[in-house]
C-alpha cells in the first residue's frame, strides 16, 4: 500500500499554481507543473493532475523499468520509492509527489555498478519474466537500507518475505528470491 | 528423428553449468523492453467494448456517436474481420469481435482507437449496442442436456464441444477383479477439479504498425509468435508475408498468452485503417476475462488393485467445463485421458471425456494442459488404495513402475525414465520413514508422482515442416549469433539455446548473441507449448551448431596440419586433444574458418520421430511425445482443526528432467510450479457465477445476472506472497534421454502435477479426512472433520 505521510516534507518548496488547463478532446485537463528529485536529478514534468506517479514515470517520462500489473495496488510490480520508503506508484497521486525524492529501478546501480541485490538476483536467478523484479528489488533494497541504518546484525527469512509480501511474483515461487536479497545482505553476490 | 546427439555424456564445458540466465541483466536494470514498454510516434490506443451479457444476439451496433468523439481517430466492429479462427485449426468458433452472438460476459463486440487511452475509454460508452438477452447456461451438465439453447448453433453437437472415448484392455473384467479376488480392492471417487487461470503479472498487449510498403508489424506479449502470425493473415486476409510477428520480452505466460487473443487483431485492423501504429493493453480484469485457463473437471474414477497393490485397472468419466470457446479444447480432451497411463503401468483403461460449451470466458491451456486435474484424481486413488491395502504409498507407486524403454497400455513409447529415482530422492530428503511415523495428529505427509510430455509429436496444424529450426551465423569477432523462433517466456528458452550453441562451439554463454521470436528474422519454431522448446529447438540448435563446429575445427586440423578428429573447441579456444599445450584463442579459429569457407553460417531443425512413439488407433497421435519427465513429491502439511485452515510447511519436489543444461534454470521451474499447484489446491478459483450476486431472493433473476466473474483483480483472485508459498526443495534428477539434447527432457510444467495430490493426501495423513473437491477451503476442512467425528461416534455406539 502506498506509504504517504501526511504532509510534504518541510523541505518541499510550495506547490506551484495549477497551470492553466492544457486542451484535452472533449473536456478540460488541469495541468500541474511538478517538480522531484528522481534517481539523484532534479525534473520538473507538467503532469495531468489525475495521473498517478506511475503513469507520470512509465507515459511521461518513458522510465519503463517501473511496471504495471494491475493499477490498483494489488500487485507491487509499480513499486518505487518515495523519499525511501516503497510505495505502489499505481496509488500515489502524482501531484503528491511535489518536492519530494522518487527513485526507481533505473537509479539503483551505484556508481555504475550493478547494486548488490541486482547482482544476486542475477547469479541466484530470481528474475524468471522479470516482470515483478523492478519493484521486488525497490521493495528488498529499502529493507535493507532499513537494517542497516538500524544496525541489524542478522537476517531472517520471515522479516524479508514480509518485506516482499506486497510484491507478487507469478514465475519464480519466491525461494530464490528470497536466497537472493540474504546474498546481498551479506554483500556476497 | 534428423539431429543425432552428440557429446552426450560428460564433463561438459557450458551444460550442467552454474550460469545464469543470459538475458537477466536487462530485466534487473529495467532496460528489457516488454511490449507496453513500446511507445512509436503518432501512436494511437485502443479499447475493446465487451459484452456484459453471458449469452445474448447481437442485433444493431452503432458507432457513430463514438467516431464523432474529439480525440477519437477510428472505430471497428465484426463485419470487418468476420472470418473465424481458432488456435486448433478443426474448431475455428472464434471471431475477433463478435458479429452476431456474444457468448460470455467480456465477448468482445467493438474497439475504439484514440489519442489516448482515456479517450478511447470513454468513447466506448457512446458505442450503442442493442442486445436480444438468451439464457445462459453456466453449469456444464446443464448445457449438455439442452438442445433447446445452443451457445455455437453451427455445432453439430449440441452444446458438445468435443468428445473422445477410449479402452485398451479387458477393463470391465479387470475392474470386477478388484470386487472379487482376495485381497484385491475397488476404488470409486468423484473428484472436482475447480477451474484457475494464469495470472502472469504482466498483462497482455498488442502494439501494431501499418507501413508505407504493406507490411503490417505486430508487437506482441505472446507465447506462440507463429501460431499468431498465421492467424492475423487468415482473419485480415493478407497473405503472411506482409505481416511480421514480433514477440518482445514476456511478463510470464503459462499458457494464458498461447493462442490469439482479440486485442492483436483489434490493433492490427486499427492500425491498417489509420495508417498509425496503435497499441491494445488489457486491463487486469480483461486478463481474467481472456483467461483460457485450466479447465474445471468433474471425473469419477474407478481403480482396481490387486492384493499386492498391482493397479489392475483404471477407468475415468469426466466432464470438461470448456466455457463459451474451443480454443485448445479438443487437445484438452484427448489429454485429460491420454496423459494419464504413466507413470505406472495399468492392466486395462479407458476414459470418456466431453467437453462442453458454457457461457463463461474461454477455458484452455494452463501449465500442465489437460492433465493437472486427473493427475490429481488418480493420485488420491491410488493414496485410497494404499491405505485399505495397509501399503505405504511410496511402496505402492513402486510396485507399478513401468520403467525406461517401455510401452503405455495407450502405445506411448517412453524413452529414459527417472521416476523410481524420484521417488527414492523424495523419499530419502523428507525423511518420509521416520517423520511419517512420528508426526502428531494434525500433522501429515503426503506423497504423490507424475509424468508430462516434452513437446507433442505432432504440430497443431497438420504437416510436415520442422517443428523447430535454428540458424546459427559466427564470424571474425569470435562471437556467435543464434536465430530461433523459439519464445522466451521468461523460462529462459534463449539461455537454453546458447548454453548449446556455445558448448559445442567452444564459447562462452555470454559469446552467444540470441535473436528470437521475430517472423522477419527467424526460422519458424510452434513456440512456447506443451513443454517442448527445450527438446525440440535445442535439438535443431545441436544440428546447425554440429555444421559450424566440423568447419571450424576442419580449418585449425588443415592450419595444424592434423586430423580434424584431434581439434577440440572449449573455453573459447581451438586445442589440440593428443596435445593440449598446442591451442589458438577460439576467435582465431572462426577467422581461420571464415577464411576456409567464406562467411559461417548454417541451419538446424527438428522433426520428431514418425515411428515407435505411439500406437496407431484413431487419436493416439494426440498425447504422444518424444520423450517425457517425471516427478515425484511429498508435501508436509500442518491442518488447524479448529478454523480448517491448512498450512504446507514443505514440498520435496524431485523432477527427471533428463539432463539439467541450466540447473539454476531447472530449479526455478521447478519451484515456481510447485508454488502454483499449491496455490491451485488451496487458494485459487477462478469462478464464474452462475446467477449473479446481488440479485438473489428477487422474483426474476434474469439471465442477464449470469456469468459473472467472481474474482477479477488480484486481489479478488489471491494469488500466492511470499507469506503464502511453502518452503520448496527442488531436487533435479538426471536420466538422459536419447531423443533430448545431451539427454534433455521438459522442466516447466511437469513438476507442477504432484502438488496438488500430495497436499490433499497430506491432508488426509494429518487428520484423516480426505477432500476430493478442490479447492481444499477451510469449511470443506471443518465440515469433513464434522462428518469423520458423527461417523466414528456412530461407529463407536
Ligand atoms: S500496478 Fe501498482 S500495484 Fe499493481
Ligand atoms: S519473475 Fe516473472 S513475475 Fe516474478
Amino acid at each position: 500500500m502506498a506509504n504517504l505521510p501526511d504532509s510534504p516534507s518541510p523541505l518541499a518548496p510550495a506547490a506551484p499554481p495549477v497551470s492553466p488547463a492544457i486542451q484535452s478532446p472533449d473536456r478540460p485537463v488541469q495541468t500541474s507543473l511538478l517538480r522531484f528529485e528522481l534517481n539523484g536529478e532534479a525534473k520538473t514534468v507538467a503532469a495531468p493532475a489525475h495521473w498517478t506517479l506511475l503513469e507520470i514515470l512509465r507515459y511521461e517520462l518513458r522510465l519503463t523499468g517501473t511496471k504495471q500489473g494491475c493499477d490498483k495496488g494489488d500487485c507491487g510490480a509499480c513499486t518505487v520509492q518515495l523519499d525511501g520508503k516503497p510505495v505502489n506508484s499505481c496509488l500515489v497521486l502524482a501531484l503528491d509527489v511535489q518536492g519530494r525524492t522518487v527513485k526507481t529501478v533505473e537509479g539503483l546501480a551505484v556508481g555504475g555498478q550493478p547494486h548488490p541485490l541486482q547482482k544476486s538476483f542475477d547469479k541466484r536467478g530470481a528474475a524468471q519474466c522479470g516482470f515483478c523484479t523492478p519493484g521486488m528489488l525497490m521493495s528488498a533494497e529499502a529493507l535493507l537500507r532499513q537494517k542497516r541504518a538500524r544496525g541489524d546484525e542478522g537476517i531472517e527469512t520471515l522479516e524479508i518475505a514480509e518485506a516482499l509480501s506486497g510484491n507478487l511474483c507469478r514465475c519464480t515461487g519466491y525461494t530464490k528470491i528470497l536466497s537472493a536479497v540474504v546474498d546481498a545482505w551479506r554483500d556476497k553476490p | 528423428m534428423s539431429a543425432p546427439t552428440t557429446l552426450s555424456s560428460p564433463p561438459f564445458d557450458v551444460v550442467g553449468g552454474d550460469h545464469a540466465k543470459l538475458d537477466a541483466p536487462d530485466r534487473l536494470t529495467g532496460v528489457a523492453a516488454f511490449t507496453d514498454d513500446i511507445t512509436l510516434p503518432r501512436m494511437l490506443h485502443a479499447k475493446i467494448l465487451r459484452s456484459p451479457h453471458a449469452h445474448a444476439r447481437i442485433l444493431s451496433i452503432d458507432t457513430t456517436r463514438a467516431a464523432a468523439l474529439p480525440g477519437v481517430v477510428d472505430v471497428v466492429v465484426g463485419s470487418e474481420m468476420p472470418l473465424t479462427y481458432g488456435v486448433i485449426p478443426w474448431t475455428p468458433d472464434e471471431q475477433a469481435l463478435a458479429t452476431d452472438k456474444v457468448r460470455y460476459v467480456g465477448d468482445a463486440v467493438a474497439a475504439v482507437a484514440a489519442i489516448d487511452e482515456e479517450t478511447a475509454n470513454r468513447a466506448l460508452a457512446f458505442i450503442d449496442v442493442h442486445y436480444e438477452v438468451l439464457p445462459a447456461l453456466c453449469d456444464p451438465r446443464e448445457a449438455m442436456a439442452n438442445t433447446d439453447v445452443l451457445i455455437h448453433e453451427d455445432n453439430r453437437h449440441g452444446n458438445i464441444s468435443k468428445r473422445v472415448k477410449l479402452a485398451f484392455g479387458e477393463v470391465d473384467s479387470a475392474l470386477a477383479a478388484g470386487d472379487s479376488e482376495p485381497g484385491a480392492h475397488r476404488i470409486a471417487g468423484h473428484y472436482e477439479f475447480h477451474g484457475t487461470t494464469h495470472a502472469a503479472i504482466e498483462p497482455h498487449c498488442a502494439l501494431a504498425h501499418f507501413d508505407t510498403t504493406g507490411l503490417l508489424t505486430v508487437w506482441s506479449a505472446t507465447q506462440v509468435p507463429h501460431y499468431l502470425h498465421r492467424e492475423l493473415a487468415r482473419v485480415l486476409e493478407l497473405p503472411t508475408y506482409r505481416i511480421r510477428v514480433i514477440q518482445p520480452a514476456v511478463g510470464g505466460a503459462f499458457g494464458g498468452k498461447s493462442e490469439p487473443f482479440d486485442l492483436e487483431f483489434v490493433a492490427a485492423r486499427l492500425a491498417i485503417k489509420t495508417g498509425r501504429p496503435v497499441k491494445c493493453l488489457y486491463t487486469r480484469e480483461e486478463v481474467f476475462l481472456a483467461h483460457r485457463g485450466r479447465h474445471p473437471f468433474s471425473m469419477d474414477y474407478e481403480t482396481s488393485v490387486d492384493a499386492d497393490g498391482r493397479i489392475l485397472a483404471v477407468s475415468g468419466e469426466t466432464v470438461l467445463d470448456g466455457g463459451a470457446y474451443s480454443s485448445f479444447g479438443l487437445v484438452t480432451t484427448y489429454y485429460s485421458g491420454q496423459l494419464l497411463c504413466s507413470p505406472y503401468s495399468f492392466g486395462a483403461y479407458r476414459f470418456h471425456s466431453t467437453r462442453v460449451y458454457t457461457n463463461k470466458p474461454a477455458c484452455g491451456p494452463k501449465r500442465g494442459h489437460g492433465s493437472v486435474q486427473p493427475r490429481f484424481a488418480i493420485e488420491v486413488q491410488l493414496d485410497k488404495a494404499a491405505h485399505l491395502l495397509d501399503m505405504d504409498p511410496i511402496a505402492l507407486r513402486r510396485r507399478n513402475l513401468l520403467g525406461a524403454n517401455s510401452t503405455t497400455i495407450n502405445g506411448f513409447h517412453i524413452g529414459s525414465n527417472g521416476f523410481a529415482a524420484c521417488l527414492d530422492a523424495v523419499e530419502a530428503s523428507s525423511d518420509w520413514q521416520t517423520r511419517r511415523a512420528k508426526l502428531p495428529r494434525g500433522r501429515g505427509l503426503g506423497v504423490a508422482g507424475s509424468t508430462y510430455i516434452s513437446g507433442t509429436n505432432y504440430c497443431i496444424y497438420p504437416t510436415d515442416l520442422p517443428q523447430a529450426a535454428v540458424q546459427i551465423c559466427l564470424d571474425r569477432s569470435g562471437r556467435v549469433r543464434l536465430f530461433t523462433g523459439a519464445s522466451d517466456i521468461g523460462q529462459g528458452s534463449n539461455t537454453t539455446l546458447a548454453v548449446i550453441a556455445a558448448e559445442h562451439l567452444g564459447v562462452e554463454l555470454a559469446d552467444v548473441r540470441v535473436i528470437a521470436a521475430d517472423t522477419d528474422l527467424c526460422p519458424v519454431d510452434l513456440g512456447a507449448y506443451s513443454s517442448r522448446q527445450t527438446l525440440m529447438a535445442g535439438n535443431a540448435a545441436i544440428m546447425a551448431a554440429q555444421e559450424l563446429g566440423k568447419k571450424v575445427r576442419k580449418a585449425v586440423a588443415d592450419h595444424w596440419q592434423c586430423s580434424p578428429k584431434v581439434v577440440t573447441l572449449a573455453g573459447r579456444r581451438a586445442q589440440r586433444l593428443d596435445d593440449p599445450a598446442v591451442f589458438i584463442p577460439i576467435q582465431d579459429a572462426f577467422v581461420l574458418a571464415e577464411t576456409a569457407f567464406g562467411t559461417l553460417g548454417s541451419v538446424g531443425h527438428y522433426n520428431t520421430p514418425r515411428s515407435g512413439v505411439h500406437g496407431d488407433y484413431r487419436g493416439g497421435t494426440i498425447g504422444a511425445s518424444p520423450a517425457y519427465s517425471f516427478s515425484a513429491h511429498v508435501a508436509d502439511v500442518e491442518v488447524d482443526v479448529e478454523t480448517g485452515d491448512v498450512t504446507v510447511h514443505h514440498i520435496w519436489a524431485a523432477h527427471d528432467c533428463g539432463r539439467a543444461l541450466s540447473p539454476v534454470l531447472v530449479e526455478g521451474q521447478i519451484e515456481g510450479s510447485v508454488y502454483m499447484g499449491v496455490a491451485e489446491a488451496l487458494m485459487e478459483h477462478h469462478h464464474v457465477m452462475p446467477t449473479g450476486l446481488g440479485l438473489e431472493g428477487e422474483k426474476e433473476p434474469g439471465p442477464w445476472v449470469s456469468g459473472l466473474l467472481a474474482g477479477s483483480s488480484l486481489l479478488d483472485y489471491p494469488i500466492p506472497t511470499t507469506l503464502d508459498t511453502p518452503e520448496i526443495s527442488a531436487l533435479i534428477i538426471e536420466d538422459p534421454d536419447p531423443r533430448g539434447p545431451f539427454g534433455a527432457k521438459e522442466a516447466g510444467e511437469g513438476p507442477l502435477h504432484p502438488a496438488i495430490p500430495a497436499v490433499v493426501n497430506a491432508i488426509y495423513d494429518a487428520v484423516g479426512i480426505r477432500i476430493d473437491c478442490l479447492p481444499v477451503t477451510p469449511e470443506k476442512v471443518l465440515a469433513a472433520l464434522d462428518a469423520l467425528a458423527a461417523q466414528k461416534g456412530s461407529d463407536d455406539a
